[in-house]
């Protein structure tokens, strides 16, 4: 879009919001969906994963005459969630994979370059491509900040975090596998916020199965800096039934934060774990680091103190920087959690804050949603969830739940609800996967 | 998506300072009527937060994909195609959740989160698109059989097969299988709401055919489009 038009929106935006009572109910997007403008917007979509690859699909839904290019490094997205089902061999990491071909064909241009900075109104690429926008989403997902001793490189080679999917979710498999019966798996967890609150103790669920079923004299050890984390109740009541949690032969030793379960250092050589209180030896250690937002929302000058992004609820505009949204796990979506159906739902109520942005329409009310599941284990199937159904509040500050909850549990716990909670967990995930990559 | 523009109510719009996005007026749910300029009324303890109520029948069915999939055409096998229900039966399954009539795991949880206005909005969206019925492999040794049964016990209701989204029958063929077969044990056990009359039909079919004869009609179902 050249200089012109963007002064035109500005302009309608300015009399929208200065009409407030008077003139805002008359502009609606009929009187501004001439499709000469409206082939003119660009959006440019920061990151392909669940929130970038949902909002360029809705823009694309909503209205088919804005130019939408996803911007991703990889040419295949392997999801985050479902991922400790391949690091315990109950699926392939092929499941996890998600091409951007369903979202080309439905005329949403894919560039696999990795964006280095982020101008006004335009993305720079490490390829030197320089993309015009006038309107940028930003959906990095998470960054790492490595206890002493970690890094990205150890990470990829012998530690990992395996908390982006790929090829160090296969690694932990792998070293799972050739661990030795008797041996010692130690999980790191992150202090809050980050990606995916219940995952570490899904992870830690699930591997211990993989111990009951194939090294029963193996232990699993969580590190953990927090005394409660999510789905609380639920997580120690599944590890009791499944994994003799809080038994002497119990599968699973959870060291909190009042126990000295804050990590403070790696030695990868001698494969050691410095904690607050001991040291701990293990035989595959898997440290999941505290996060802040992904790089380039850093560079971007997107992120304030606490290394997330400051955005508008109802628009996911960056409080800081004009014309560019943040979804996702980066974003400070005050009163939602960071997870995969959370940054789809985020991107939604971004989306068609953004078409109606573009064509001059007033903002929809938004809604938002999400649900998490957490399999406990495949033999017996047992599964969690916790859900929520939001809205807005009118003054802006946070996305209040308004419903939801968790699994009952203890003398309401349900068994057979609990199996079909598997296979609803499941069937989410092809739901949203499809919903997101038209694959 | 439909864009649609509400009326605006004496609320000015506001800027967020920092922001290029303009805040539009919105309908408020928890109105102020209680308000005065007296004393403060002591607050009540559960009292919400007000917030923007007025969602569109497309921004709310949009949160359902993720479970639902892309317009209600599930790709999961366990959660049910929603997209070109009736109206009716769409708004009963929703306040059945919500009300608890309908034993969930998740749904009750979820349908307390609209209000009967919202429940409409997003039934008469998804009542609005096409159904789109899974290609699945069904046990093809049973097809005929359960078509023989559906037409003797099920079709009065589910019309052509299970394939009519008339009124509060919901659509059969083309369901995922595994997702009719949790639904069928629902009704058995007393978990979901059964009508009389398909009550007296299902227990006939039960006493005569027995199980197998309910997979049989599964499996029909599941083998059409």
């Amino acid at each position: 879009m050249n200089t012109n038009m963007k002064k035109q929106f500005n302009r309608r935006d300015f009399l929208k919001v200065s009409g407030g009572a008077a003139g805002a109910a008359a502009v609606g997007i009929s009187l501004y969906s001439s499709t000469a403008l409206a082939a003119k917007a660009r959006v440019v979509i920061v990151g392909g994963g669940m929130g970038g690859a949902m909002a360029a699909r809705h823009i694309k839904k909503a209205d088919p005459a804005i130019d939408v290019t996803i911007v991703e490094q990889n040419a295949n997205y392997h999801t985050c969630f479902m991922s400790n089902f391949v690091v315990t061999g109950h699926r392939q990491l092929d499941y996890l994979a998600h091409g951007y071909a369903g979202l080309a064909a439905e005329g949403i241009n894919i560039v696999i370059d990795t964006v280095i900075g982020i101008d006004d109104d335009a993305v720079k690429t490490r390829g030197g491509k320089s993309i015009a926008f006038d309107r940028c989403v930003v959906s990095p997902g998470v960054n790492f900040k490595f206890v002493e001793g970690h890094s990205e490189e150890i990470s990829n080679t012998k530690v990992t975090h395996a908390w982006k999917a790929g090829k160090q979710t296969q690694l932990l498999r792998d070293q799972l596998t050739a661990m030795k019966d008797g041996g010692t798996v130690l999980i790191g967890a992150p202090r809050n916020p980050f990606r995916c609150p219940p995952g570490p103790y899904e992870r830690t669920a699930l591997i211990a199965g993989y111990l009951k079923k194939h090294k029963p004299k193996s232990k699993v050890i969580v590190l953990d800096p927090k005394d409660k984390f999510s789905k609380f109740g639920l997580f120690t009541e599944g590890w009791r039934i499944h994994y003799g949690y809080g038994t002497e032969n119990s599968y699973i030793d959870w060291i909190n934060g009042a126990n000295g379960g804050s990590i403070e250092a790696l030695d990868a050589d001698s494969m050691t774990v410095t904690a607050e209180i001991e040291d701990f030896e293990a035989d595959v250690i898997n440290i999941i680091p505290d996060q802040k937002a992904g790089h380039i929302a850093e560079v971007a000058g997107l992120t304030d103190d606490s290394g997330w992004c400051p955005v508008n609820l109802h628009t996911f505009e960056s409080t800081l920087r004009k014309n560019i949204h943040v979804i996702g796990d980066a974003s400070q979506a005050k009163g939602m959690p960071k997870s995969g159906y959370a940054a789809s739902s985020e991107a939604k109520v971004c989306a068609s804050a953004i078409v109606a942005m573009i064509n001059g329409g007033n903002l929809e009310s938004p809604a938002y949603v999400n649900t998490c599941y957490s399999v406990l284990s495949f033999e017996p199937k047992d599964a969690i969830s916790v859900a929520a159904v939001y809205k807005l509040r009118q003054d802006g500050s946070k996305i209040q739940k308004m419903s939801g909850g968790l699994t009952p549990s203890g003398d309401k716990r349900n068994a057979a609800h609990r199996a079909r909670e598997v296979d609803y967990a499941l069937s989410w995930y092809e739901n949203i996967t499809s919903n997101t990559f038209a694959d | 998506m439909q864009l649609k523009t509400f009326a605006i109510s004496a609320l000015a719009a506001t800027l967020v300072a920092g922001c290029g996005a303009n805040q539009t007026a919105v309908k408020s749910e928890a109105s102020d009527k209680g308000a005065t300029k007296s004393a403060p009324v002591k607050a009540k303890a559960k009292a919400k937060p007000a917030v923007i109520a007025g969602a569109s029948g497309a921004m709310l069915a949009s949160t359902c994909e993720g479970c639902h999939g892309t317009d209600g055409a599930s790709t999961g096998p366990a959660t049910p195609s929603i997209g070109g229900m009736s109206e009716d039966y769409l708004i009963e399954a929703m306040e059945e959740f919500r009300d608890g009539d309908t034993q969930s795991t998740i749904m009750g949880r979820i349908a307390k989160g609209y209000t009967d206005a919202e429940i409409v909005a997003m039934s008469e969206y998804y009542a609005g698109v096409d159904y789109v019925g899974v290609a699945q492999s069904a046990d093809s040794s049973t097809v005929a059989k359960g078509e023989q049964l559906h037409n003797k016990y099920c079709d009065k209701c589910h019309h052509d097969g299970g394939s009519d989204a008339s009124d509060d029958s919901g659509i059969l063929a083309g369901q995922w299988a595994p997702y009719l077969q949790y639904t069928m044990e629902d009704f058995m056990n007393g978990d979901r709401d059964v009508g009389r009359k398909m009550k007296k039909k299902m227990d006939i079919l039960l006493a005569k055919e027995g199980q197998s004869g309910l997979n049989a009609i599964i499996s029909y179902y599941s083998s059409q489009r």
